[in-house]
């Protein structure tokens, strides 16, 4: 036998419904606990959602942050936040900071006067200063920039919930969504909880979490509904434990491909999609647990109707040709 | 192992080599795209070119394929501009327009309406007060007259002005149907005029693009200085021609009615009286170029068209002795006195230019006015050396990833690990051959989707091998065991991949920018990978099988 790297033994028994009151609370006290998050201390929120304008800038001289915030102090510029940025990736003498500015008051559109007092006010502390990104966003495509978030993230989680539905029995769609809309909320709560910047390029980790989350709990319903019809006696939960284990090394094999290029994203990708990839690496993890530890409960409370006659979805002789 | 038809096998190659041949123009990008700008602007040129085109067009053979990915902003560096119209702008416009015309109807009817004026009224509507209400109907069915049928699909039957009684008052405004109209007629000509305005400026493959109502979007890859095109794009560039009341250095004084009281660009707090109504405007220029004045200083020259120049004829031989102001969206830029009748309708535009600024203004002036104000909503700037560093850092990620994957991968799997890593390269070759075919954009988010797939795209493998490991382990014989795991993995492949695909496509309709990049991407990687790790992972296990005959596997 061939050596081979196994992250999960050939044969596991593991009972994914022992702890079920404590993994289950776990991510119900995890959810809530995001919510109150979102809604007590907020979401940092990018200019996509929030307008303003954000500048980053790149000099060869060591970034000062004081002394840029005094020359800004001087503009009449609302809600100024300067962050220095470092990088593996940057050069030695490659000083990066990004600088954010709140929209104005009453102000629909992009002031272009205000970036160019900015820029010059920064010119003059430090004349090899270059900006390298300019990005600004009125109030008023920001407000529809939220709603199309939100509605992606819904069309999402619906499209998904029919397309279970039409595939399976309607009890692994609401665990499949139920798993898919914990992971989104728990990620928003990471994002609260850390303060760390919420823009459009997050809606797409999201979205791309949720994708990752359901091809996982289908893999694992795939399973199940292959052997309601093998084993047509064997209870529910043992049933369900007996399928994770069969799926369990391919669920963190994929699991951990996954992980480790993103990994490498993170690591080498530059500091521009850095948020974009931790909320796609955090996704990974959360959407791996709850295929393991939410979907399944669900599916389990809500049982499933093993009625005698085959399945709409479960054709018998669908692998018939392959004599097992 | 069953053995798939040979044409079937055939095909899948064929697949497999085109994807390496389309995507490698990407791997010498900068040639390909000179080689590419060469074949375009020798057609443009009707097949003559210069040494230096000839030069580029060697740069790549001919025979080979030459689509490249496109680079987004946030790769090439450039500038992002939404900007919204001013629609009612143009009403009011419309309005102005109108009242000398309404005006002299009126005065065929004087004897039944008496003596009009034009009162107060919100910009985009006409109020004109009646000294006698008694002809109110005649009154109204002489302005009707003034309209005319709207000509669009849905608005048949309808006319272009609404006329209604108010007291002593006629309110007019443009009809429902005409303002639709107008506001179309309006986006097109700002359409075409921002392109001529972004073309002359010379840059490659800017995007401009309607989006929804009244919105216009602006993306200009690579181009050099961002606030160049923006004030390219923010100008109105609206020239006109108008009398001057008189002059004065009092900001808040009072210009009264039907004049405009506007600031002079060269000398601080000089401001000019003038009439709102233009006697010439910008629209009836032919030409306008850069040149100097007698003095040698930068200056425009422009010569107007035949109603312009008789216009200007007219009024110049009219007005001697007397000052006229040019006007540049809303600024005196010079008021020079009228020295004697101008025929042949042609002048010069003096005003302490610099010869940056004569040379954009005469651009501005060719290119025509924008019908309406433009303003801002979204702006992102992106400089080339931050997207170089993009790239740089997507390029080391991709490697790195596709490295760690196919280590774990073939730790994993042994020799069917490396079958898996090989389909994964072919899987990395089509993606990059489909986007660069279909001409898609790529962004960093993009990037973040092909190393996001390379993850990604193993798991069908690793579905298919994780089957065959529990045949073997149920005691069945290699071929026999493959061609279950294939097969019975196939369901599942299918049903995480439809899901995933689904979420790809909500992204791409909803989202927008780097959003869509990612979505993209993914979506065409996921239907890449299922193809390779289904069908090219096969044929190359059907080939090893064939040609080794292993008694026992080892997954």
């Amino acid at each position: 036998m061939a050596w081979r790297l196994k992250l999960v033994p050939t044969y596991t028994k593991i009972d994914f419904f022992r702890w079920q009151f404590l993994t289950f609370g776990l991510s119900a006290l995890a959810s809530v606990v995001s919510i109150i998050l979102v809604l007590t201390v907020g979401l940092n929120l990018g200019i996509d959602f929030k307008g303003g304008t954000t500048i980053r800038t790149e000099s060869t001289t060591p970034v000062d942050v004081g002394a840029y915030r005094e020359a800004l102090a001087k503009l009449d510029l609302s809600d100024v936040t300067i962050t220095e940025v470092n990088d593996p990736s940057f050069r030695a003498d490659q000083h990066v900071a990004q600088i954010r500015i709140g929209p104005k008051e009453g102000e629909e559109a992009v002031t272009p006067e205000s970036i160019a007092a900015l820029e010059g006010a920064l010119t003059q502390i430090d004349p090899a200063i270059t900006f390298p990104a300019v990005e600004s966003v009125g109030p008023k495509v920001s407000g529809e920039l939220i709603f199309k978030a939100l509605l992606s993230v819904a069309a999402a989680s619906a499209g998904i919930l029919i397309y279970v539905w039409m595939r399976f029995e309607w009890q692994f769609a609401v665990g499949c969504v139920a798993a898919l809309v914990h992971d989104v909320i728990v990620t928003v709560g990471v994002f609260a909880l850390f303060q760390l910047k919420f823009d459009l390029s997050i809606v797409a980790a999201l979205l791309t979490i949720l994708g990752y989350s359901v091809n996982d709990t289908v893999v694992i319903f795939d399973r199940l509904r292959e052997n309601l019809a093998k084993y047509k006696t064997m209870p529910l939960r043992e049933m369900m434990n007996l399928t994770a284990n069969e799926t369990l090394s391919r669920t963190i094999m994929t699991a951990t491909t996954t992980f480790l290029s993103l990994l490498v994203l993170f690591i080498f990708g530059g500091d521009v999609i850095r948020g974009f990839v931790f909320a796609m690496l955090f996704g990974v993890v959360i959407g791996t647990y709850s295929t393991l530890y939410v979907a399944k409960n669900i599916v389990l409370f809500l049982g499933v109707d093993r009625g005698d006659k085959p399945k709409k979805s479960v054709t018998p002789d669908e692998f018939a040709k392959v004599d097992a | 192992m069953t053995r798939s038809s040979l044409w079937k096998r055939l095909l899948i190659g064929l697949v497999c080599l085109w994807g390496v041949m389309a995507s490698l123009p990407n791997a010498f990008y900068g040639r390909v795209e000179s080689h590419n700008d060469a074949v375009a602007e020798i057609e443009k040129a009707n097949g003559v070119a210069t040494p230096e085109q000839e030069l580029a067009l060697a740069d790549w053979p001919n025979w080979l394929p030459s689509s490249l990915m496109n680079l987004g902003l946030d790769l090439r560096g450039g500038a992002h501009l939404l900007g919204r119209v001013e629609l009612a702008d143009v009403y009011k416009a419309r309005m102005d327009a109108l009242w000398p015309d309404v005006r002299d109807a009126m005065r065929d009817l004087r004897d039944q309406v008496g003596a009009v004026r034009r009162a107060p009224a919100p910009d985009g509507t006409l109020r004109v007060t009646l000294s006698e209400p008694a002809g109110m109907a005649a009154a109204i069915e002489a302005v009707q007259k003034l309209s005319q049928p709207v000509i669009t699909l849905t608005g048949v039957g309808q006319s272009t002005l609404d006329v209604v009684a108010d007291g002593a008052d006629m309110v007019i405004t443009l009809s429902e149907a005409e303002q639709r109209a107008t506001d179309d007629r309006t986006m097109q000509q700002s359409l075409e005029i921002i392109r001529n305005r972004v073309d002359e400026a010379g840059t490659r493959e800017p995007t401009i693009q309607r989006q929804g109502t009244d919105r216009i979007l602006i993306q200009v890859p690579g181009i050099g200085s961002a606030a160049e095109l923006k004030g390219l794009i923010g100008t109105t560039a609206k020239l006109t021609f108008n009398p001057v009341v008189r002059t004065t250095t009092n900001a808040n004084e009072s210009p009264g009615a039907r004049n405009l009281l506007l600031p002079s660009r060269e000398q601080k707090g000089v401001f000019y009286v003038i009439e709102e109504t233009p006697v010439v405007s910008g629209e009836e220029l032919t030409d306008a170029q850069p040149s100097f004045d007698q003095n040698n200083r930068p200056a425009v020259s422009f010569r107007f068209d035949g109603t312009g120049a008789r216009k200007f004829g007219d009024y110049t031989a009219a007005n001697i002795g007397a000052p006229f102001a040019i006007v540049l969206d809303g600024e005196v830029i010079s008021a020079p006195v009228i020295q004697s009748h101008i025929a042949g309708g042609s002048g010069i535009i003096t005003g302490s230019f610099t010869v940056e600024e004569a040379t954009e203004l005469a651009v501005l002036l060719r290119a025509g006015a924008l019908p309406a104000k433009m303003e801002f909503l979204e702006e992102r700037t992106i400089g080339p050396e931050l997207g170089a560093d993009s790239i740089a850092a997507g390029k080391t990620a991709a490697v790195i990833g596709l490295v760690v994957v196919a280590g774990y991968m073939i730790a994993s799997y042994g020799l069917f690990g490396t079958f898996a890593v090989l389909a994964l390269s072919v899987n990395l070759f089509l993606l990059v051959a489909i986007l660069s075919s279909i001409g898609a954009t790529l962004t960093l988010p993009g990037i973040a989707g092909i190393v996001l797939t390379m993850g990604m795209a193993v798991d069908a493998n690793v579905l298919i091998f994780e089957r065959v490991r529990e045949e073997l382990r149920a005691g069945m014989a290699p071929g026999r065991a493959l061609d279950a795991g294939f097969e019975r993995a196939f369901s599942a492949i299918m049903d995480s991949n439809v899901t995933g695909l689904l979420v790809a496509l909500i992204m791409f309709f909803i989202g927008s920018g780097a959003v869509r990049g990612f979505a993209v991407t993914t979506s065409i990687g996921i239907l890449t990978s299922m193809f390779t790790a289904v069908y090219v992972t096969r044929l190359i296990i059907e080939l090893y099988m064939g040609w080794r005959r292993p008694k026992a596997i080892v997954v």
